[in-house]
């Protein structure tokens, strides 16, 4: 239940945290049960990760994950041999040329929405309620797992693609034009659906949803949940979405997350009285997000003060050491419900240096 | 100390936003004022329900709104008006204030741009005449009615005008005006530096009695404007050339980019040149040569180095003043970084022949020069070896503009892309292939300054078939 504060505080989640740390490293560094990758790796580096590395501290022992690794490195040199042989999901991250990104899957995404799941409110995400989600389908994780978070809860899933891929081309091309017919027709797709179908949570991207909005009052079509991401969201953006899109009668949820992390969660039951500035909390311990300082990576910026995210992945299918994300956050503090360190008002990394092409779906 | 702050108007109802913006002091770094900044969404969101805002005005006649026009014009001018969301009042000494501190223009600018605002606020009648040629307005009130002896209907073809403004000129804000006394709601979207001028407008006309709803005011990024440019059914977009391009052949936008004016004399006047130096020099140097219709190219068929050392000779008494000096002619950048960018730009382009005839004339001084902590360009006159050199036809934020020598017969050829063309002739068969040519926007024939408009004539384009489109129609009595 959504409202509930976590059974751990800051120094027991800073234990567990460290246990688990500590099994995944044995997990991935072991002959008996790690992956090529990691192993050759550790040949090549000349220390033993199971030696050295006792608590989330150690992690900057390790040089930063290069998500290039995923596209030159075949996908099969990231399976863990632990994992017995199954069969393993591939998802992709974005990518708009030549080979995508990928990383390998088996129950990961499932772990995460049902986490993520627990955290709904029963309120605005009715158990047994169907979803729609219209968003990037195709090869990403989001296909498999929203759908699989609406069966977790007890309804099925409707789903409406959109290609980001395409969306980014025209925008490269400046056909902005051709990026709104296109985005009509997606929205076009939802409101049939929506409109003649049970449907009570939705989960879409801030634009798409906006767009939605448009259309229809999406509160007045039934819907009383809206699980949100996939691009940084200012709080007057924020604002405008659970306001006047959702017209303060469904409930907005946003989320960060991506492929190769997870899901994390913010509280949006604080939204108005945070002034609608956002604070997400990783999946710990399967994910760490930390704020470092851009110039010098090791080094954890204050609370209060922005700096460039950095993800480490904990799992037994995936280990991604220190992963700097294209974002920049504030480092927010621990919650009741989420004691450890939060990120907040994600946005994407130098944006007040540079345009970056973001949010276009 | 606390700033005014600036809101979005939604409609005309005050919203201020979690984004906050704040506008420095071009000379400082104090603040100037808080603005509250809309998101893309949001703007076409509030476009849903823009008629709303028309069906405000339409309550009104054309005429009552051609006085209330009229009244505002006063009340800009000389009244005390609301500033921003919390209760803040703004003076015309205020103003003249404020908006030398966001943008860097001298008071005395400010104040002639004012009475240009004035000018055109008092004057919308004869404005409205020109652009409808003469049509009585009840026309616009009851849909049809009657223009020179036959009947005529015209239709609005959009609910609302929306307006992406520059920074760099206050005037410019007399373009949007007509359409409210033409019944047409406006969506501004302010220049970064200039969100006072737009507001002070629409304070003046809210008191002079327009609704409040037929005014919305999005300070926003990029993204906004794209909004703003793809949903509103006309347009007017300020911007450089390569905005105006994406848009240039779009029938909802009109663009508004660099003017690329230019003055040309005929070889039938060019011995008198003497005579129109002054001329040459209020048309590139006005208005601290930031405006559009600044003459940016003056082009001749001999005298060049004459006439370019003449002018660039008169240019040298423009030089950066304290801002409230009443001799003050020279705006400084509120970007503080383009003045060093256009100054290397020149720079870079003095090759190949051409040369800087004013800094030669100043003994070395440099163009760039900094006072009270702001930059200023020094204004410039290049003498160019032809139409084909790098620097013959640009155009720059300050009193710039290149001489260039050139046949008669080869001018009107190589004319481009004209704002303005002021043409000193007395040449029928030139004036007439100076008609002919479709480049050019608005054409002077004589003595005149690049800068001088009359009232009743359209600039870059007429609002009036802008916003309207002339319908057929027949009405048969029925038995």
């Amino acid at each position: 239940m959504s409202s509930a504060t976590s059974p751990l505080t800051p120094a027991s989640a800073t234990e567990q945290l460290d246990a688990h740390l500590r099994e995944i490293i044995d997990w991935h560094f072991s002959p008996e049960t790690g992956c090529p990758f990691w192993l050759d790796w550790k040949a090549k580096a000349g220390w033993d990760p199971r030696k050295e590395i006792k608590t989330h501290h150690d992690l900057v022992r390790f040089d930063h994950f290069q998500d290039e690794w995923l596209r030159d490195e075949k996908n099969e040199r990231f399976v863990p041999k632990g994992m017995g042989g199954r069969p393993f999901n591939v998802f992709e991250t974005g990518g708009t040329t030549g080979l995508p990104k990928q990383r390998v899957g088996w129950d990961d995404y499932k772990h995460d929405y049902e986490q993520f799941g627990d955290n709904l409110s029963d309120e605005f995400f009715p158990r047994g309620s169907n979803w729609i989600m219209v968003g990037p389908t195709g090869p990403r994780r989001l296909r498999l797992a929203v759908e699989h978070l609406a069966n977790y809860r007890g309804g099925s899933c409707y789903h409406v693609d959109l290609d980001p891929r395409w969306v980014k081309r025209l925008i490269a091309r400046k056909q902005y034009d051709e990026v709104e017919r296109y985005q009509a027709h997606v929205i076009s797709q939802a409101v049939e659906i929506i409109k003649h179908r049970d449907i009570a949570c939705i989960f879409t991207t801030p634009k798409l949803l906006a767009s939605l909005g448009e259309r229809i009052s999406v509160p007045g079509q039934g819907i009383k949940g809206c699980f949100c991401g996939g691009t940084s969201m200012t709080p007057e953006y924020v604002k405008f979405l659970q306001v006047e899109v959702l017209e303060n009668k469904a409930q907005f949820v946003p989320t960060y997350g991506n492929t190769l992390m997870g899901l994390a969660m913010s509280v949006p039951e604080e939204l108005a009285q945070n002034n609608y500035s956002v604070t997400y909390w990783a999946p710990q311990p399967r994910a760490i997000l930390r704020i470092v300082d851009p110039d010098k990576t090791e080094k954890t910026m204050e609370y209060g003060q922005y700096g460039r995210v950095e993800l480490t992945t904990l799992t037994k299918e995936f280990f991604m050491p220190r992963f700097l994300e294209r974002d920049e956050a504030i480092r927010r503090h621990p919650h009741p419900k989420f004691p450890w360190d939060g990120v907040g008002d994600v946005r994407p990394f130098g944006f007040l240096e540079n345009k970056i092409i973001e949010g276009v779906y | 100390m606390s700033v005014p702050h600036i809101p979005i108007l939604r409609q005309g109802v005050p919203y201020e936003s979690l984004d906050v913006q704040t506008v420095s002091n071009v000379a400082g770094s104090t603040p100037a004022c808080e603005v509250s900044f809309a998101c893309a969404d949001m703007i076409k969101h509030d476009l849903l329900r823009i008629a709303g805002a028309r069906a405000a005005l339409q309550k009104f006649r054309c005429e009552d709104l051609v006085n209330i026009c009229k009244h505002a014009a006063d009340l800009f001018l000389t009244d005390t008006l609301p500033v921003g969301s919390r209760g803040d009042m703004q003076s015309p000494e205020d103003y003249v204030r404020q908006l030398a501190m966001t943008s860097g223009l001298p008071h005395t600018l400010i104040r002639m741009n004012m009475k240009r605002l004035h000018g055109v606020l008092v004057q919308t009648d004869v404005i409205l005449k020109g652009l409808t040629r003469g049509l009585d307005l009840s026309v616009l009130d009851k849909g049809y009615g009657d223009q020179n002896g036959s009947p005529v209907s015209f239709a609005a073809v959009t609910d609302c005008l929306g307006v992406v403004l520059p920074s760099n000129s206050p005037a410019v804000n007399a373009l949007w005006v007509p359409a409210i006394a033409l019944k047409i709601p406006v969506l501004l979207k302010p220049g970064r530096e200039e969100p006072w001028t737009p507001m002070r407008l629409i304070e003046a006309l809210k008191k002079a009695g327009a609704p409040a709803e037929a005014f919305s005011f999005y300070p926003t990024q990029h993204d906004g404007s794209g909004a703003i440019i793809r949903r509103c059914g006309r347009v007017m977009l300020f911007g450089g050339d390569d905005t105006v391009k994406e848009y240039e052949h779009d029938p909802r936008v009109e663009v508004h980019g660099t003017g690329y004016s230019k003055i040309l004399i005929g070889e039938d006047e060019i011995e008198n040149w003497p005579k129109y130096v002054d001329t040459i020099v209020e048309s590139v140097s006005a208005n601290s040569g930031r405006s559009c219709i600044n003459v940016s190219v003056i082009v001749v068929p001999k005298y060049g180095d004459e006439i370019a050392k003449a002018v660039a000779e008169k240019l040298l008494a423009i030089e950066p003043l304290a801002q409230d000096d009443p001799n003050a002619k020279l705006s400084g950048f509120a970007n503080p970084k383009f003045a060093s960018m256009i100054d290397g730009a020149i720079e870079s382009g003095l090759k190949d022949g051409a040369w800087d005839v004013s800094e030669s004339l100043r003994g070395g001084r440099k163009r760039f020069q900094s006072r009270d902590g702001m930059n200023y360009l020094l204004p410039t006159i290049v003498r160019v070896p032809g139409w084909g050199h790098a620097l013959s036809v640009r155009e720059f934020l300050f009193p710039f503009a290149s001489v260039i020598e050139s046949p008669q017969s080869e001018m009107v050829p190589h004319l481009g892309k004209s704002l303005v063309v002021t043409a000193i002739t007395k040449d029928l068969a030139w004036i007439n292939q100076l008609f002919a040519c479709p480049t050019i926007d608005r054409l002077n024939i004589g003595n005149v300054p690049t800068n001088h408009l009359k009232w009743d004539q359209p600039h870059e384009g007429n609002l009036f078939e802008f916003l309207y489109s002339r319908r057929s129609f027949q009405i048969e009595q029925i038995a």
